[in-house]
């Protein structure tokens, strides 16, 4: 089991690393989401793997599993997930008004020399969409 | 004042705030002039609350407050000490600055719910100061930074919405990192309480070790993206330079956020008495602080814009604070807690005042080259000049007072001749890149639109010439200047102040340095003879 867990959040990261890397916002966001789903996965398994074991105190159990990093990953889920609607309708918006859903046209650049060609041949195509 | 009211004090910094900011959204979202009220009624409440607060600390050993009266490490604390209450004093100041700036600018029309998310910002970043747990200080940094979105989108507009993407994008990130190093580290250390975390850390076993310092560099990766250290600082110019102008004030302070995790964290858990860990940050930190100082000063010559060249100004002065952290000595301390106070002031003055020139050059914004002249800007020159020469460090004013408290500090230091040469050469480089700026912008400029001013460049730009400057403000008009003042009037204080001061540092750092009273406060005076 301990084999399946690390695995799954092997490669959920590895994944998720690849897709932020990429150019643009919609594999970046699911990227970003897919870390946090590795993220919940191994807080879950800080305090060790147990089957069958209650996390609370009950007159029956033998023994128990650590309550603590449960607390933890519905924290960090409602976090995740609510950060992930942020940034999903701020791409929209980022999208909406640029024209382009390139993450790294560095926003400086534009602003401080001659109008971005790319932007505005980019926010051509975004008018056409229309 | 009733003991009941004496016993919840502590926690007064986040409750109010916490408050006021759904009060605002809920009850005055449709009047403006009531929420500019009680925001401003709110942050000056909370400057008297830092303050008291401050006495509190100075004058005793660590104060402790237990939510929903579990004893720690099983519930989670606040702890007060000289270290959290002058964050949070530091905290109320700038935001009495910030609050008044944005409602008499103007800034908080331009968009929706300013002072709500004003005030969960304070929130945040008072948890984060306040709280002596490593999870919950988790949970504070998401209260702050989800604040940070909505402040930085304040008033919106493309470049904005496309820096700001890039923004919540990094921090997603740094969180889930900070997870990753959290669970690390309750996966070796059975606990996430900071001074608990103190004790057992010194008792991880040989086969954990790796892991553990695993979890403390992780940590440290999180910490430093918050400082906007190298090689992670690339954020920080696109984020703060499209934030609006009082937003970007106030951001001044997160990145001492990032600052204060590290000194806490790397002295309480990581710090003497950590065994095999302990001072793991330092060997990383110093060179990327190195690293940082003069990336962000070469930046200050480079940038193209007055706003851009604040923002590397900023990255420059967390470089030098963290040389003076990365030391770890009582002394180095002093000296990077009093660099602390003001460069957060500095920057703070330098973006208001970035703000103010942006305001009213119209269609130049920020570029550095010449625009014809605008109203105020003898006075903006002198604001400015003030500001560049607190950030730059010279003397008068306090940024003198701290460079000088670093150098003398690293004297000790193995690696003093580097530390001197680089510190010295770039605060250099940052006199001429703000000179080169302040003559553009202000200089140059006053002889745009003259009649006897044969500049053809200039002149193109010149068309059509506006009115000549009006030698009086209106009352209105002078507000935003009065906030911007304050802050540059902050540095005056510290440099004027600069004794008792450093006496309050001081025992700050020997606080830091002698992390058992604050064990002690925490846990009970049996912390470590227990378990």
């Amino acid at each position: 089991m301990e084999l399946l867990v690390a695995s799954a959040v092997g490669a959920m990261t590895a994944s998720g690393l690849y897709l932020v890397l990429r150019a643009r916002t919609f594999p970046v966001i699911v990227g970003l989401a897919m870390l946090s789903y590795a993220v919940n996965v191994f807080l879950f398994a800080t305090g060790r793997l147990a089957i069958d074991l209650p996390p609370v105190i009950s007159d029956t159990a033998e023994a128990y599993t650590d309550p603590l990093p449960q607390a933890l990953v519905l924290t960090a889920i409602v976090i995740s997930f609510g950060m992930t609607a942020v940034i999903v309708v701020l791409a929209l918006r980022a999208y909406l008004e640029s024209g382009t859903d390139e993450i790294d046209t560095a926003a400086g650049e534009c602003e401080a020399g001659q109008p971005n060609a790319d932007t505005s041949h980019a926010a051509e195509g975004a008018e056409a969409g229309r | 004042m009733s003991d009941l009211t004496l016993d919840h004090w502590i926690l007064m910094p986040i409750v109010l705030p916490a408050l006021m900011a759904p009060a605002i959204v809920l009850a005055m979202r449709h009047d403006l002039v009531l929420q500019r009220v009680f925001s401003i009624a709110a942050t000056f409440a909370l400057l008297g609350i830092a303050i008291d607060l401050t006495f509190q600390a100075a004058g005793g050993p660590p104060q402790l407050y237990e939510l929903g009266n579990w004893d720690a490490p099983f519930g989670i604390v606040m702890v007060l000490d000289r270290l959290s209450a002058l964050m949070v004093l530091l905290t109320a100041i700038l935001a009495v600055g910030v609050v008044l700036y944005a409602t008499t600018s103007g800034w908080d029309k331009r968009g929706r719910h300013f002072h709500a998310l004003f005030q969960f910002q304070l929130m945040g970043i008072n948890g984060a100061f306040l709280t002596g747990d490593i999870f919950n200080l988790f949970v504070f940094f998401e209260v702050l930074l989800i604040a940070s979105y909505g402040l930085m989108l304040h008033g919106g507009g493309a470049k904005r919405a496309r820096a700001g993407l890039q923004y919540v994008a990094v921090n997603l990130m740094g969180s889930t990192l900070f997870l990753f190093a959290v669970g690390t580290l309750y996966g070796v250390t059975g606990t996430l309480n900071m001074a608990d975390l103190a004790i057992q850390v010194s008792r991880v076993p040989a086969s954990d070790q790796a892991l553990l310092q695993i979890a403390g560099v992780l940590l440290l990766i999180v910490f430093a993206v918050k400082a906007a250290l190298v090689p992670i600082q690339f954020w920080l110019p696109g984020a703060y330079a499209n934030a609006p102008g009082p937003v970007a004030a106030l951001f001044a302070i997160m990145t001492k956020v990032g600052a204060y995790a590290i000194l806490r964290v790397y002295t309480l858990v990581f710090g003497g008495g950590a065994g095999d860990a302990a001072w793991l940050a330092a060997d990383w930190l110093m060179p990327a602080a190195i690293v940082t100082l003069a990336v962000g000063m070469i930046g200050v010559l480079g940038a193209s814009g007055m706003i851009r060249q604040v923002c590397f100004a900023v990255i420059g002065s967390m470089g030098t604070l963290m040389i003076a952290i990365a030391l770890f000595t009582p002394e180095a301390t002093v000296a990077a807690l009093y660099y602390l106070i003001h460069s957060t002031f500095a920057a703070a003055a330098l973006f208001l005042i970035a703000d103010l020139v942006v305001a009213r050059r119209g269609a130049d914004g920020d570029r550095l080259r010449t625009a014809p002249r605008f109203p105020q800007s003898g006075l903006l020159a002198g604001f400015f000049f003030a500001g560049a020469i607190g950030m730059a460090g010279m003397p008068p004013l306090s940024g003198f007072l701290g460079k000088l408290l670093v150098l003398d500090a690293a004297m000790s230091s193995p690696s003093m001749a580097l530390i001197w040469t680089v510190v010295l050469t770039t605060s250099l480089i940052c006199i001429v890149g703000f000179a080169r700026s302040g003559s553009t912008l202000f200089w140059k400029s006053a002889q745009v639109g003259l009649p006897q001013v044969g500049d053809t460049a200039a002149e193109e730009d010149a068309s059509p010439v506006p009115p000549p400057a009006p030698s009086t403000m209106t009352m209105a008009e002078g507000l935003p200047f009065a906030a911007a003042g304050l802050m540059l009037a902050g540095m005056v204080a510290l440099s004027a102040f600069a004794g008792p001061i450093t006496d309050y540092l001081e025992g700050t750092a020997w606080q830091l340095y002698n992390p058992v009273a604050y064990i002690q406060a925490v846990l009970g005076p049996d912390a470590f003879t227990g378990q």
